[in-house]
């Protein structure tokens, strides 16, 4: 048995019916690090000791009957801006190189209720900005489709692990796509859920009107199980949403006839890649096919997301990065004369230079003088987009389209080029603008063979609604069973 | 000053509201711990962490905004207020910008003249308190402590509306007092529980115009602040006197030399980039709770002060100074209810009692003995167990070391003499020492029966009863 190709959900079976343990299969799980890691990079930090030893404890609870999680025993990957008490969340910056949280972030500690296994933290751009992870002050990660290419981002690390078959899944989070794009890219599924529906408590900001955590998995099914686990109002974040527990899996009936899926014309022109457009039209074929009801439409107000979102964004940032300042935690410059040297060596020092650009580009935005033609006309155009997405939902119940313009790029082709790399996030950002969820699935592969990714895309908290449409498509064109990663150069 | 030029002041008042805990934490708000021990990972700003808006600061706000006849905002928002320093953890304060809770009040005092005044109420907005900074305390360097960090503040503006220095302080002590009764802040300025940043300006009488203004910051004490005003005006008015022109800047006062300092260079003016708390949703208020408020407000000072006039028949001076303190005016009713003497009740708390709190430099709260203690004093004098002048006595002692009056006098002898032989032997031994005080009352002097009253009371250490002594004296001269 390849323990580290089932899925969670086959896990879950097999553990329920003694035909593993959890011991053996995070032994599997550590084997495959020890073999695969080294070529990925997806980890910023390993914790296969500590994971084997949980694993043991957890077994032989399950032995007494105490354990009450289906869920206990399976390891998990954890995107390193997401704080794990007494491990290390270093946001792959050099700022937090050696930062300790003293405290669980809420879904940290909804993992660990469930007694999920921390395999370890998971590489990503730098504070989440980026959409390679080559922005990572540590170390690149490699696409396991081809490890010339980067793995997309900021949940790169994530995403290859996935793929890698590393984790059985992982936390990500998205800002602009961060989930879904180097799901795209891995050949894997990152579903970004409604604004307000998973509680913030605990990830790292960088944008907090837009940054959501979800599940990155193999397949539909556990992005769902996991996303049960994940969704639910917080009292530690106002802006998580008091919603009436849901079983996501319970959605998932493979059935999408009479589904009405909007096709925005937007997303399907200049600078979308041919053999990206030929799978997507390919995978809208297959909806037809299954009885769902396409239709194009246009979404004119798509071409200013990318603007908006990266105002937005970065005037964010610009504030929630200034704690980073030497003082009570994180990098402090060694040489200074003054406070205010305190604080620039230590920031000049301790960011990496996107990093940077996005804090200088934020406080330009917000400055006075230039708040009202930049960050307060991004806000209006925020109205703007939501509202065309709402007359779009009043007639479609999922919009379809690329998660990404490309396939997977080649390391060290864009990370000196900023714009080129933003239009990365072409396809996605308008998602989190608008506050909606998100789900990206492979349908299909290009000429060499690198996934191609599908998103969907669904009205305010209408999770069920994406993730049926998702797994419906997946039943069909088994993804899994045809392609796997290559590993090779 | 100049006759021919009028001041023009504005305040903000920063007042620390006394709800259990922080603003956006659960941790304590209390004051005085050790450093750094009401902290926890939201004010201390660990990364990953959100604020919580405590739904207590934003009735404590509306209650403030209420009893200042502000219009409360029924959609208010926070927003972030960007700049580094230390004492900042989160590198931006919590405050609100373009939608304070409250706006459009008033506050009445009385002007130089003692007509009555309305100093406008700008707004009255929440946000956080900065942790502080404890400079050279352990040699070199700064250490900072996060105690404060989210300690909820209202910040009160006042329109340009104050005139003097006289005007500025009667409308800091009807701040005081109103927060105070509304039981929104303990107001305690030496724990800087009160702050003011004072905007000062001075014109041309009769000028229509306002003059470029000063700011002096964090300043913590009534007396500073209206030194610092005189100061300051007088300053602008010789610059401009010389063809000067005033800077508009941010200034230091120093009270030990009694002069404004220029604290900040222009260059580095602040842009403090403020955009809307993200991590907060907005404040929504309904009618109903606003009127829910509003109709649980305490009784204010004005018809507390109505009420003494009325129903106690007290003068219109002592029931303002009883009212201008809810701790000395709850003193007041508590006392008089049990001992039914409110003139004797107020006499006590307006002459003795405030004389020794400001010898002491003490608010009112901080008066040791109970509103019982003092009602227990006033019946001693009330049934001739003892006179006023032990009276004086036991407050003192009071102060010193609080029980009951009736086991302070036992202790220290001080019941009065009103046996009869007894005083009548003073009286003789008085009159004896006296012939001259004799002489000049059978002359017609009526002052020498008070001086030989007196000379008795010092014989008998102010115990003997004075009605008594008045009257043995007069009967032994008749003879």
């Amino acid at each position: 048995m390849n323990i580290t190709n089932l899925t969670v959900h086959e896990l879950m079976d097999k553990l329920a019916n003694k035909e593993l343990t959890s011991e053996e299969i995070t032994k599997a799980y550590v084997e495959r690090i020890n073999e695969k890691e080294k070529d990925v990079n997806a980890f910023v930090t390993t914790l296969c000791d500590e994971a084997l030893e949980k694993a043991k404890e957890i077994d032989a609870k399950r032995e007494k009957g105490e354990a009450t999680s289906k869920l206990a025993g399976i390891p998990v990957g954890i995107k390193d801006n997401i704080c794990t008490k007494g491990i290390k969340t270093t946001c792959s910056s050099r700022m937090l190189e050696d930062f300790i949280s003293p405290y669980n972030a809420t879904v940290t500690e909804k993992l660990l209720s469930e007694d999920l296994i921390d395999l370890g933290k998971l590489n990503m751009d730098e504070f989440a900005m980026g959409a390679s992870t080559e922005y990572s002050y540590f170390k690149k990660t490699h696409n396991p489709w081809n490890l010339n290419t980067v793995p997309g981002g900021s949940s790169g690390g994530s995403a290859a692990a996935v793929a890698a078959e590393m984790v059985p899944w992982a936390l990500g989070s998205d800002t602009g796509g961060s989930i879904r794009q180097p799901a795209a890219f891995c050949g894997v599924v990152g579903l970004k859920p409604t604004y307000g529906l998973v509680s913030r408590y605990g990830l790292v900001a960088f944008a907090s009107s837009l940054d959501q955590i979800g599940p990155i998995t193999k397949d539909v099914e556990d992005a769902a199980i996991l996303l049960n686990i994940l969704a639910g109002h917080d009292e530690k974040d106002s802006t998580s949403m008091e919603m009436p527990k849901k079983d996501y899996t319970q959605a998932l009936k493979g059935e999408v006839k009479g589904l009405k899926i909007g096709i925005p014309k937007e997303y399907f022109g200049e600078g979308i890649n041919e053999e990206v457009k030929e799978r997507l039209q390919e995978a809208i074929e297959t909806y037809k096919k299954l009885g769902a009801e396409v239709e194009e439409f246009s979404l004119d107000i798509a071409k200013y997301a990318l603007a908006t979102y990266y105002i937005i964004a970065c005037a964010e940032a610009s504030s929630n990065l200034g704690r980073f300042d030497g003082i009570r935690y994180g990098h402090r410059a060694e040489h200074y004369s003054d406070l205010k040297e305190l604080y620039r060596n230590s920031r000049s020092e301790g960011f990496g230079p996107e990093v940077k650009r996005r804090i200088i580009l934020g406080t330009y935005v917000l400055s006075s003088g230039y708040y009202d033609a930049y960050y307060k006309k991004a806000q209006q155009v925020r109205t703007l987009v939501k509202n065309e997405f709402d007359k779009a939902f009043a007639k479609y119940d999922v919009l379809l389209t690329p998660t990404s313009p490309t396939v997977a790029f080649e390391i060290g082709t864009r990370s000196n080029n900023p714009l080129e790399m933003y239009l990365a996030d072409i396809c996605t950002v308008s998602v989190n603008i608008a506050g909606l969820p998100g789900i990206s699935i492979p349908c299909g592969v290009d000429s060499k063979g690198m996934p191609v990714g599908m998103q969907l895309i669904g009205n305010k908290f209408e999770e069920e609604k994406i993730l049926n449409a998702a797994y419906a498509f997946e039943q069909e064109y088994k993804f899994r069973s045809k392609y796997q990663p290559s590993f090779e150069k | 000053m100049s006759t021919e030029y009028e001041k023009v002041i504005g305040l903000e008042v920063h007042a620390e509201l006394s709800t259990k805990t922080k603003i956006f934490c659960s941790c304590s708000n209390e004051f005085g711990a050790d450093p750094n021990t009401n902290v926890c990972p939201i004010c201390m700003a660990m990364p990953g962490t959100l604020p919580v808006l405590n739904e207590k600061v934003v009735e404590y706000a509306v209650k403030a905004g209420l009893a200042t006849n502000c219009e409360i905002s029924r959609n208010s928002k926070n927003d972030r207020k960007n700049y580094f320093y230390p004492d900042t953890p989160k590198a931006y304060q919590i405050s609100q910008f373009d939608k304070p809770l409250c706006e459009h009040g008033y506050i009445e005092i009385e002007d130089d003249e003692g007509n009555p005044k309305k100093i406008g109420i700008t707004r009255i907005h929440i946000e956080e308190d900065a942790g502080k900074l404890n400079h050279n305390e352990f040699g070199a360097g700064s250490l900072v402590d996060l105690n404060r960090a989210g300690v909820p503040l209202i910040e009160i503006v006042s329109e340009p509306d104050l005139r003097s220095s006289g005007e500025v302080d009667r409308y800091l002590k009807k701040l005081k007092s109103i927060l105070e009764y509304i039981e929104v802040s303990d107001c305690k300025m030496q724990e800087g529980s009160l702050r003011a940043d004072v905007n000062v300006s001075v014109r041309k009488m009769g000028a229509k115009e306002f003059g470029t203004r000063t700011e002096t910051k964090n300043m913590n004490s009534f007396r500073a602040i209206t030194r610092e005003i005189d100061y300051e005006a007088e300053r602008q008015i010789e610059v401009l006197e010389a063809g000067g022109k005033i800077e508009q800047e941010t200034l230091r006062w120093d009270d030990i030399s009694g002069k404004t300092f220029s604290m900040r260079d222009k260059e580095d003016a602040q842009d403090y980039r403020y955009f809307p708390e993200p991590d907060l949703v907005a404040i929504r208020l309904s009618d109903e709770y606003i009127e829910n408020i509003k109709k649980n407000l305490p009784e204010m000072p004005e018809s507390r002060r109505e009420r003494y006039k009325s129903e106690f028949k007290l003068s219109e001076k002592d029931a303002r100074m009883l009212t201008s303190s809810k701790y000395l005016s709850n003193m007041f009713e508590a006392a008089e209810a049990i001992c039914k003497n409110p003139k004797a009740v107020a006499n006590w708390l307006l002459s003795d009692v405030s004389r020794i709190l400001n010898e002491k430099e003490l608010e009112p709260d901080s008066i040791p003995f109970t509103a019982g203690e003092l009602a227990r004093l006033v019946e001693l004098i009330d049934k001739g167990t003892i006179s006023s002048a032990i009276g004086k006595k036991v407050v003192e002692e009071l102060f010193e070391n609080p029980k009951d009056p009736e086991e302070i006098i036992k202790e220290k002898g001080w019941i009065q003499i009103s046996d009869e032989g007894a005083i009548k032997e003073v009286v003789q031994k008085v009159l004896a020492n006296n012939p001259q005080s004799i002489a000049d009352y059978k002359a017609g002097k009526d002052r020498a029966l008070g001086f030989l009253v007196g000379q008795a009371m010092k014989e008998t250490k102010g115990k003997a009863n004075p009605q008594m002594l008045n009257k043995m004296f007069l009967e032994e001269l008749k003879n």
